[in-house]
Parts: C-alpha cells; sequence; structure tokens
C-alpha cells in the first residue's frame, strides 16, 4: 500500500497533500479538502453527482484516483461563483428552477460549464446528450435543459459585450 | 466505496510500464483510462496488488492515417473520435460506436486500447472492431507484433495479451471504394451495457453486397462475427428477402444469456431487427447516404 504526495491546482489555488494510493479524487476532495459540494450519489460511475473539471474536462471524479490527478488543474462547484457573483449557470438554475433536491445540480453544472465552452450555442437535444451522463430524479430535465440555455445566452450576451 | 490497498507505480514510458509488468507478474494491473477497472475495485471485483498507471502516456494518443489505415494510439479518450473529422466523415462505424460508448463523462477518461483489451462482450469496440477487420499492435519485452482482430479474442475477459504485453495501436483499413458502416445499439438507457448492438462494415459494387462484416455486442460470452448474416449477404443485392435472411442468420448464431435487459428469445431477435437495420444503414452509407 503505497502514499503519495500529490501537488495540484484546486479551483486556482496550489494545493499539496499525501494520500493514500487508493484514495479516490472525489473522497479526496470531500474530505481532505473539505469541499463538500461535489457529491457522491452512486459509486458506481453512473450517476455524474461528483463531476469535477480536470484540466477542463468535465469526468466523475469517483472513478479517478487522487494520486492521478498529480500537476492537475481541478475545478470544482465551489470555484464557479467568482467575488459572491454567481456564474450564468448558477443563476440559470435559480432563474429556471432546474433543480429540485439539489443533489445532482453540481454535477449538472460542473459538466454544463465545460460543454459550453466547448458549443456556446447549443440545440436542446444536444444540451441533453451533452449531460447524459448525469441523473437527476426530481427533474425530468426540462427545467436543466432551460437553465443551461439562460446560461448560454447570458454567456454570450456578455461576450459581444466584450465582457 | 473504498478499493482495497495496492501499489500505484506511475509509468514514464511504455516501455517502463512493461519492465513494471515484468517485474509484478500476477500481482501488476495496467491503468488506462480506468473506467471499467476503477468501478471493479471499488466493488472489490478486482484487487490488484500493483496498479501500473499509464493513462498520462500522451504519445499514445493520437488519430492518424498512415500506410493504407487509421491507426489510433491505444491510449487516445473515446471523446477524441467523436471529436475527429476524420473519423465522423470517413470511418462512420467508429464514428457510430464513439457516441454510445457508456456516457460522456467517461468518454472523457475511458480509452479506445482498455476498451479492446478488457476483453469484455459487452463493450462497444469488440463488435465494431471485428467488423472493420482491424489489427491491433502489441509491445512486449521482445518486441511488437501485430495482432489480427479475428484472432484476439480468446474467452470472457481473456486475449491472446501476455501478461507483459500492451496494446499499443489499433489500426483500421483505409475504407475501400463503395464502402459503408454503421453501429446500432439497443440500451436501456444511456451508460448501459447494449442489450445487443449490431456493427456492419461492407463495400458495395454497383447494387450488390460485394463483401461484408458484422460483429456482435453483448449477445455471447466471447465477442463475436455474425459468419453466417455475413454470407447470407455475400453476393446479393439489397432487398427485403436479403435483409431477413441476415437478420435471421445473426438471431441464429448469436449466443445471448437471459438477464436483466431481457430473455434469450428477445436478444435473439433484437440482433435480428438490429441486423437488418445497420445493414440498411451502411448500405445508404455506402451510396453516398448522409444519414
Amino acid at each position: 500500500m503505497s502514499r503519495h504526495l500529490v501537488t495540484l491546482s484546486v479551483n486556482g489555488q496550489p494545493m499539496k497533500q499525501e494520500v493514500e494510493a487508493r484514495t479516490l479524487l472525489v473522497h479526496f476532495i470531500r474530505e481532505n479538502l473539505g469541499l463538500t459540494g461535489t457529491h457522491i450519489g452512486c459509486d458506481t460511475t453512473s450517476c455524474g453527482a461528483c463531476t469535477i473539471l480536470l484540466d477542463g474536462k468535465p469526468v466523475k471524479s469517483c472513478t479517478l484516483f487522487a494520486v492521478q490527478a498529480e500537476g492537475a488543474s481541478i475545478e470544482t462547484i465551489e470555484g464557479v461563483a467568482q467575488d459572491g457573483t454567481l456564474h450564468p449557470l448558477q443563476e440559470g438554475f435559480w432563474e429556471k428552477h432546474g433543480l429540485q433536491c439539489g443533489f445532482c445540480t453540481p454535477g449538472m453544472i460542473m459538466c454544463a460549464k465545460a460543454y459550453l465552452a466547448k458549443n456556446p450555442r447549443p440545440k436542446d437535444s444536444e444540451i441533453r446528450q451533452a449531460i447524459s451522463g448525469n441523473l437527476c430524479r426530481c427533474t425530468g430535465y426540462n427545467k436543466i435543459v432551460e437553465a443551461i440555455q439562460y446560461a448560454a445566452d447570458k454567456l454570450q450576451a456578455s461576450e459581444g459585450k466584450g465582457g | 466505496m473504498i478499493p482495497a490497498p495496492f501499489d500505484y507505480h506511475k509509468a514514464r514510458s511504455v516501455d517502463d510500464a512493461i519492465a513494471l509488468l515484468d517485474k509484478h507478474g500476477e500481482d501488476g494491473k495496467l491503468l488506462a483510462g480506468g473506467q471499467s477497472l476503477i468501478p471493479a475495485m471499488r466493488f472489490r471485483l478486482a484487487t490488484p496488488a500493483t496498479l501500473i498507471d499509464i493513462s498520462h502516456l500522451s504519445a499514445h494518443k493520437y488519430i492518424k492515417e498512415k500506410d493504407g489505415h487509421l491507426a489510433i494510439g491505444a491510449l487516445t479518450h473515446e471523446m477524441a473520435l467523436e471529436e475527429s473529422s476524420l473519423v465522423t466523415q470517413s470511418y462512420r462505424l467508429l464514428a457510430d460506436t464513439a457516441k454510445v460508448i457508456a456516457d460522456p463523462l467517461v468518454r472523457n477518461r475511458a480509452t479506445v486500447g482498455g476498451n479492446l483489451a478488457h476483453a469484455d462482450p459487452a463493450n462497444d469496440h469488440p463488435a465494431t472492431m471485428l467488423a472493420y477487420g482491424a489489427e491491433l499492435v502489441a509491445r512486449g519485452p521482445k518486441g511488437e507484433r501485430t495482432i489480427p482482430i479475428d484472432g484476439f479474442f480468446t474467452g470472457l475477459f481473456e486475449s491472446v495479451l501476455e501478461k507483459n504485453e500492451i496494446l499499443i495501436e489499433i489500426r483500421i483499413p483505409k475504407p475501400k471504394k463503395g464502402s459503408g458502416g454503421a453501429y446500432l445499439k439497443l440500451e436501456r438507457k444511456v451508460g448501459d451495457y447494449a442489450t445487443s448492438a449490431v456493427a456492419v462494415n461492407l463495400v458495395l459494387s454497383g447494387d450488390t453486397i460485394q463483401e461484408a462484416r458484422i460483429g456482435l455486442t453483448n449477445v455471447s460470452s466471447v465477442p463475436m462475427r455474425a459468419k453466417n448474416a455475413e454470407q447470407a449477404l455475400s453476393g446479393k443485392k439489397l432487398s427485403d428477402e436479403t435483409l431477413e435472411a441476415a437478420g435471421r442468420a445473426a438471431a441464429a448464431e448469436c449466443d445471448p444469456s437471459a438477464d436483466l435487459r431481457g430473455s434469450v428469445e428477445y436478444k435473439r431477435d433484437v440482433t435480428r431487427v438490429l441486423t437488418q437495420r445497420a445493414v440498411r444503414r451502411a448500405v445508404e452509407r455506402a451510396k453516398g447516404g448522409q444519414s
């Protein structure tokens, strides 16, 4: 059983911690770093509640060892709002009622954030494809798609203004 | 759930990983994308004593045409296939397959080589690569060898790869003139394994199907070709009768097990229908159709 020193960036902050090889990234984020916005839903690589961005790509942090994040830059839901201002996606989920119990929301937002960076003007069907690895048991997804479209519009508008 | 303890080694190169595999023997296990292995470790279905991580070896992540084939580095992420215009334009069967493997989050980590080396008949690439007649390049202590896909799979989760060999490249022959392919999968939901899925790759000459190769997913204990269905198409024009014969042949020669996804009879019938539809789509594409 080996232990390893892991150096990585979390929401822009450099971190250095020793971990057991078998520590899953999601446990590292929640328990070592105390960032409990990243959720554990299924433990079977099914639900996407643990989605984080690893070097900008959305991945299931329950299906990666913390030691594998050596040198990486990771972003969690805690890093999405800037200076107390909600990100357009967070605002969209609020405005469009994109959540009920809220358990899937952090994963949904992280997945959507990466997807809008790749495809800023998505069709509804493309959003549905993009979030197909994130399960929601409350909303029936319609409101989530609306929330993501709200964010796409808002991000486009601020882009237009040079912001 | 927390995996059993293990020692972790981050390989510096494929050759380093081969040396580590050689050293650790039966205790060593390669970690590529980890999207099958880590879930199995969480359930403690897999308890390797030593993990040899190769996931970061970027020299083995590429998609390029060379020497008459499409070469895919074994550590290429599934998502890269979807994002490759070369794949989406010229390798439609592969593009179809890439879009239905697990889910988009998993496809950001999962690797093409891992999907094949795991030798799971429920995985999607085995059927697709059987239909393409792909070749796999493996490297071991004694150098590299090329393995035709038809001889690669030997059992459930078993292949001809030696314990100290690593799959490094997948080679798909460049499509011949008049060829078309398609992959059709029935799954209960995104992320589930196939109830059944059918990979078709064929070559048309005028209206006649000159040759066809068909691979089947999750309807046998070893990834398989539907050779009788291929025979039923060979030299024939596309007609309802030809499709019916090919579908019936595939349904008869597959060997599914009953599980939560359905009974044996149901899976055979799904295989029959998917075979017909996939052949029809492959023919349309061979004629230049964009569907």
